[in-house]
């Protein structure tokens, strides 16, 4: 139905997935379906205990679905060997979790070790990385996480996930921790990276601005399911359900990716904005 | 006072190989009982580290035998094994296990889980992840444990000397035995010497290590 959700060439579909802990009397994920596209930069997010973590995980396998099927750029990652998977996927998290026993080059250079790559060009790749998150290298290259600022810590994290430019980057809250000017410049920093090589990012965070300023298309999860997924305008314009309605309220009058999102009458895109169904739709098809 | 110190100076001159001897053969109690006690622990500890329950219950029965006083232990193991060195041996094997076994996975699951997933996440094998994360970042606990080890190792084993195993003990038992103060001085004297230099020794390289691995 939606342009934006025919999956041209899908770097990551979900089909059906679940999620129940052991013990748990409820779905952490709960059959979710959707389809993302190479190049997409998809947040994801959602109240606390949303599911959002839950369906991250389930990508790089650090979790197992209990149902459903999940695939990367057309393959099963069941049928993967998990240490080979999680080596081309970037994964960032809040904790930052550097090893405070290595310096900033030997963490980014971890990867790049374990697929063996030369010392020269794992070398040449530490330097172009901490280019690219701005941190002189000359200055940081040897220092410990442990002498390095919040903001710092998580720049160095989010070079290290990158090292041998994944087709996917996770994100977990990334800057979930750090103060509001600082992680505005680490967003506006990641913008221009996802802007510069076209990877595929899903990124999830619990703040509504963020995820609408940083998304492509966000991702709105509730009680593990999807409430809505589909353009911040989209979202803006046509919230799926009192849910996506009350979150957006929540974040004030200004969601938008200019700040006028609110005010914003988009009578064009008025179908199929409950996607956690229409995708799955379209991705079976 | 002075009578005991001039006892003790003869004995060292009279009995030079006597002591040299005593403390040679510590040592090899000591060097045999260390090597064993971490081949064990290291295998003990693959074993349990990824079970919780198991590992609890290991360390508390290794904490029961550990509390078993050294005389009554190797009382208990001579209708078994003897009495000699041999016997000595497992006696020591057996309570370092307490010491190193405890802290050796105390130390391993002190790691940030958050940093042990990221290994994980970053497509580190299970063996890698313990290689390259956990045990470096254990490495201050566990170096802990060995220094714990050795020191009460150097002590135990003097007492040893009561079934036959040799060692300072030999010395300082005569000197009891025989009412002889010079020999007791030197017993006394050798072990906490060679406790006191392993004391130095394992701090230095602790300390070295701790530089290396840059935890502040
Ligand atoms: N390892 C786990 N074991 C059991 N339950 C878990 C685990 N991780 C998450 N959960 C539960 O799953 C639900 C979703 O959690 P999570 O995915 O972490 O939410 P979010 O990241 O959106 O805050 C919560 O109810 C949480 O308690
Ligand atoms: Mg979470």
């Amino acid at each position: 139905m939606m342009d934006v959700l025919t999956p041209v060439s899908p770097a990551l579909e979900f089909h059906h997935v679940t999620k129940r802990f052991p013990d748990a009397g409820y779905n952490a994920v709960d059959d979710v379906s959707l389809s993302i596209d190479e190049g997409e930069l998809v947040t994801l997010v959602g109240t606390s205990g949303s599911g959002k973590t839950t369906l991250l995980k389930m990508v790089n396998r650090l979790y197992e679905p209990t149902a459903g099927q999940i695939v990367l750029r057309g393959h099963d990652i069941m049928a993967a060997d998990p240490v080979q998977l999680r080596r081309g996927i970037g994964y960032v998290i809040q904790q930052v979790g550097l090893f405070p026993h290595m310096t900033v080059a030997e963490n980014i250079a971890v990867v790049p070790k374990l697929l063996k790559w030369d010392s020269a060009r794992t070398g040449a790749r530490i330097d172009e990385l901490l280019q690219l998150v701005q941190l002189d290298s000359a200055e940081f290259a040897r220092r410990y996480p442990a002498e390095l600022s919040g903001g710092q810590q998580q720049r160095v994290g989010l070079a290290r996930a990158l090292a041998v430019d994944p087709a996917l980057m996770l994100l977990d809250e990334p800057f979930g921790a750090i103060d509001a000017i600082t992680r505005d410049g680490l967003q506006n920093e990641l913008l221009r990276i996802h802007a510069a090589h076209r990877r595929t990012y899903l990124f999830v965070t619990h703040d509504i601005r963020e995820a609408f300023k940083l998304g492509t298309r966000v991702l709105i999860m509730h009680g593990g399911r999807v409430q809505q997924f589909a353009t911040p305008d989209e979202i803006a314009a046509a919230p799926a359900n009192e849910f996506v309605v009350e979150l957006l309220a929540s974040a004030g009058t200004s969601v938008g990716p200019s700040g006028e999102a609110s005010v914003e009458t988009s009578g064009g895109m008025s179908a199929g904005t409950s996607v956690g169904t229409s995708t799955g739709d379209d991705v079976r098809g | 006072m002075a009578e005991a110190w001039q006892q003790f100076m003869a004995y060292g001159e009279r009995y030079p190989h006597k002591l040299v001897d005593a403390l040679l053969q510590h040592l090899q109690i000591v060097g045999i009982t260390l090597m064993v006690s971490l081949a064990l622990a290291v295998v003990l500890t693959l074993l349990l580290m990824d079970h919780r329950r198991a590992a609890e219950l290991a360390v508390s029965v290794l904490g029961a035998l550990y509390s078993v006083p050294s005389l009554a232990a190797f009382a208990l193991l001579i209708p078994l094994l003897g009495i000699g060195m041999d016997t000595a041996i497992v006696v020591l094997v057996i309570y370092n296990q307490f010491l190193l076994v405890r802290n050796f996975l105390a130390g391993l699951d002190a790691v940030d889980p958050s940093t042990v997933e990221a290994a994980i996440a970053m497509g580190m094998t299970p063996l890698q992840v313990l290689l390259r994360v956990r045990v470096p970042l254990a490495f201050p606990v566990i170096m802990a444990g060995v220094h714990l080890a050795i020191i009460s190792t150097i002590g135990i084993a003097t007492i040893a000397a009561v079934i036959n195993a040799g060692g300072i003990g030999v010395i300082l038992f005569d000197g009891l035995r025989s009412h002889k103060i010079a020999k007791i001085l030197w017993g006394t004297a050798l072990s906490a010497g060679l406790a006191i230099t392993a004391n130095m020794l394992m701090t230095r390289i602790e300390r070295l290590a701790e530089k290396r691995l840059h935890f502040s």
